[in-house]
């Protein structure tokens, strides 16, 4: 037989561990339809039985109150799985459990995965299995993922419950007390008429979930017209509960599932008391790393190490990859040549196919280095400390405790940057650190400013390029202010984030994340990537026979009309526009490309440069190359990370309007202090 | 939680206003939507007791110590929850 099964559980309960022991290396990742959330599928056999798993995002309950929630609430109601497993902290069973509970009573048949057994005995934790089990009516099977520990008996026991009982257990019920009950059985009858809400909820579930406001019943309520009927049902009997309890029904619901909750761990864990007292080493730790003299120092230093290892350790490697792709193009250049095919086959695989393929790997070193950098901090529950310690400031700014970390790496390069909002929960922090990352003045734009500035600022040559990043970060810092209180008005920021203790972090599964990042990088950005170095080999290399980049050659013609459109910024030539134009390759690419252009190579172009520019037209000039769109390799990390195309063309317009905004400014604005 | 049995005034407060160190009960969840659901599937519902752990540097956000682990709020955030002294509905032992 084969079998689909959702695996579910809280962050930080070694969901991913038991999902990468169950499955091994059959894996595959994708994204929940429609939206950015990644969604992981594996396949283990067990006794003739096959078995996908589908991991379901890690959550803390089934409220919907965030995109993930909402994800696993929906997966569950609407595709119905066989069955689900639930990844409990055996050392934290009682917050575990809520979300157990929560899938129990939409009649989700569930397997217990009572996981860090080793953690939980550590700090004297006991836990009476058998209890467990009895007392929730589900298997209960004790598990250590990270040592493969307790996996065997988890397959046996989901394969056997599969084939007992395929149909959905309907008969776990919670009871929720005198006070509710008639509430529910008052929703249950006049929904027991009818038909169901929602496909396979029962009519009980359906009426508990209803008074809690559960956002999907709500809505199916509405679809079916019975919202106005139960509302007034509910509006009888609910006015009276709530005096006597002195809140709202929805907490009072909610306040019961805890209560359950809350007995069946005293039932089942012993603690042992004499361990309990003692201070432990998580809580030691986060005195020094949260306090408020040295919180914020330290996860400066942390950050900062970070972002110099990214590139310290990624910079001689893409240089390597580099060499490799350009000898390995001229070899094939000459090759073709040799072999008597036409030159321009021979100028399309060198310089659009294999240059295109190299500019997409290039990236991978500093993407897979970040990563495993980044899974470091989450694994060992730093992460969450550092957005702790910077959410004031950052939150000032319209954003998330954990955008610091994007922000800061966008000054190495922008796509693994992007790539890194992912530890961002909320749609809208992500949205709006992925908009302003751009502004970040990435490292493939300081030769551009170095060059200029030695050419035009003499002295202040250092000024000039250190103005250029402030400038950069003021005005990211300025967009996300207006993006949060314009388009993403209303749209609720949270942090509500849970400081697990701190662990060793796994080896494994550090690099395994490091290279799942970089490999979906490859696959996903990569056509994109590689599409776009063709487009632009193709319009500087036709009409064929022109020299490449030529005032004759479709992007020079481009050029010489759009060079009035830039004339009010101080670099109203053709050359100044192909300069931009294959900026978006790369940014330094502008350097040689006016090189080229001026027919003066790089050396030539102290002499060639003053002919063109003003110090003021040269200053114009650098703020646009900082603030237009991005390279093409950031634009496709964005529009894999958002999803959109409509998001992603509004990016590029934003980010270009605001850079030829800003050259017109200062161009404008320095003539009128006499500056040009 | 080693949580003292002292009724000093039996007012509720918001979260936010406890010092580090500080314990309380929770009384209530106020406002509504998206965040009041998310506080309380979080496990703070009326009746746990709950400690204020530490506080970031610029005072917010705060984290709280309950139902044996932490939590981390922004003042915005806590300032929705209200709580009373530990131990004034009762000594005896808690909410339930």
């Amino acid at each position: 037989m084969s079998w689909t099964i959702a695996l579910a559980g809280n962050p930080n309960t070694g969901k991913t561990s038991l999902f990468n022991a169950l499955t091994g290396s059959n894996q595959h990742v994708g994204n929940w339809p429609g939206v950015t959330v990644e969604r992981k599928e594996g396949r283990f056999r067990s006794s003739g039985d096959e078995v996908t798993v589908v991991d379901l995002p890690g959550i803390y309950s089934l409220g919907a109150a965030s995109l993930d929630e909402e994800i696993a609430a929906d997966y569950l109601l609407r595709n119905r799985p066989d069955l689900a497993v639930v990844v409990a902290d055996a050392s934290n069973l009682e917050r575990s459990l809520y979300l157990a509970v929560q899938m129990l009573e939409i009649g989700t048949p569930l397997v217990l995965a009572l996981n860090m057994m080793d953690m939980a005995a550590e700090r004297g934790i006991m836990i009476d299995v058998e209890r467990l089990s009895a007392l929730l009516g589900i298997p209960v099977v004790p598990t250590v993922a990270r040592k493969k520990e307790g996996i065997e008996e988890l397959k046996e026991r989901i394969t056997r419950s599969l084939r007992e009982n395929s149909a959905p257990s309907l008969s776990f019920a919670l009871p929720y007390g005198e006070r509710l009950n008639p509430l529910f059985e008052a929703l249950e009858t006049f929904l027991g008429e009818r038909q169901e809400l929602i496909p396979g909820l029962s009519a009980r579930s359906a009426a508990v979930k209803f008074v809690e406001g559960d956002v999907a019943v709500l809505a199916a309520a509405e679809s079916s017209g019975v919202r106005n009927s139960m509302d007034e049902l509910l509006a009888e009997k609910g006015r009276k509960v709530e005096e006597e309890l002195g809140y709202d029904l929805q907490t009072a619901v909610i306040e019961r599932r805890w209560g359950f909750v809350s007995g069946v761990t005293a039932e089942s864990v012993q603690r042992d008391l004499s361990l309990k007292a003692r201070l432990t080493l998580s809580d030691r730790i986060d005195r020094v790393v949260t306090s408020r003299s040295l919180g914020l120092p330290l996860f400066f230093l942390v950050t900062w190490a970070i972002f110099r290892m990214t590139y310290a350790l990624g910079d001689p490697l893409v240089e390597l990859l580099e060499g490799v792709f350009e000898s390995f193009g001229e070899w094939t250049g000459e090759f073709f040549a040799g072999a008597g095919f036409s030159e321009i086959v021979s100028s399309f695989v060198q310089d659009g196919l294999i240059g295109g393929v190299g500019s997409v790997v290039v990236f991978f070193p500093h993407i897979f280095i970040l990563f495993a950098f980044i899974a470091l901090l989450e694994d060992s529950g730093y992460m969450a400390r550092g957005a702790f310690v910077m959410d004031r400031v950052m939150h000032l700014m319209g954003l998330h405790g954990k955008s610091f970390i994007p922000m800061l790496m966008g000054f190495g390069c922008n796509v693994p940057s992007m790539m890194a909002t992912r530890i961002l929960e909320q749609p809208r922090d992500r949205m709006i650190t992925l908009l302003v990352l751009p502004f970040m003045s990435c490292s493939a734009r300081l030769p551009v400013f170095v060059l200029f500035s030695g050419i035009f600022f003499g002295s202040y040559a250092g000024t000039a390029v250190f103005s250029l990043y402030v400038l950069g970060i003021v005005v990211a810092v300025l967009a996300a202010k207006v993006l949060g209180s314009t388009l993403f008005k209303g749209e609720s920021s949270q942090l509500v984030m849970e400081l697990p203790p701190y662990h060793v972090p796994s080896l494994s599964m550090v690099l395994r994340h490091a290279w799942e990042r970089g490999f979906l990088f490859l696959q996903k950005a990569g056509t994109f990537i590689l599409l776009s170095v063709i487009a632009v080999w193709v319009l500087a290399s036709f009409p064929w026979g022109v020299e490449y980049g030529s005032s004759e050659s479709i992007v020079g013609r481009i050029g010489q009309i759009l060079a009035p459109v830039f004339a009010p910024a101080g670099f109203g030539f053709w050359q100044a526009a192909v300069a931009l134009f294959f900026g978006f390759l790369a940014k330094e690419v502008v350097v040689g490309t006016l090189g080229a252009l001026l027919g003066a190579g790089e050396a030539g172009l102290a002499a060639a440069l003053p002919g063109l520019f003003t110090p003021l037209s040269a200053y114009a000039f650098l703020v646009m190359t900082l603030l237009y769109v991005p390279c093409v390799a950031a634009v496709a990390a964005f529009r894999r990370e958002t999803g959109s195309w409509a998001w992603t063309f509004f990016m590029i317009a934003y980010t270009t309007l605001i850079g030829y905004g800003g050259a017109v400014l200062v161009y404008q604005g320095g003539r009128m202090l006499g500056l040009g | 939680m080693g949580l003292t049995c002292s009724c000093s005034g039996g007012n509720e407060r918001v979260l936010s206003a406890l010092e580090i160190g500080e314990g309380g009960v929770v009384s209530k969840i106020a406002g509504d939507g998206s965040l009041k659901r998310r506080i309380l599937e979080m496990g703070l519902v009326p009746g746990t007791e709950i400690r204020v752990e530490r506080k970031a540097p610029f005072n917010d956000p705060v984290s709280v110590w309950f139902r044996g682990y932490e939590l981390s709020l922004r003042v915005d955030e806590a300032n929705a929850v209200l709580v009373r002294p530990a131990g004034c509905a009762g000594c005896s032992g808690g909410s339930r």
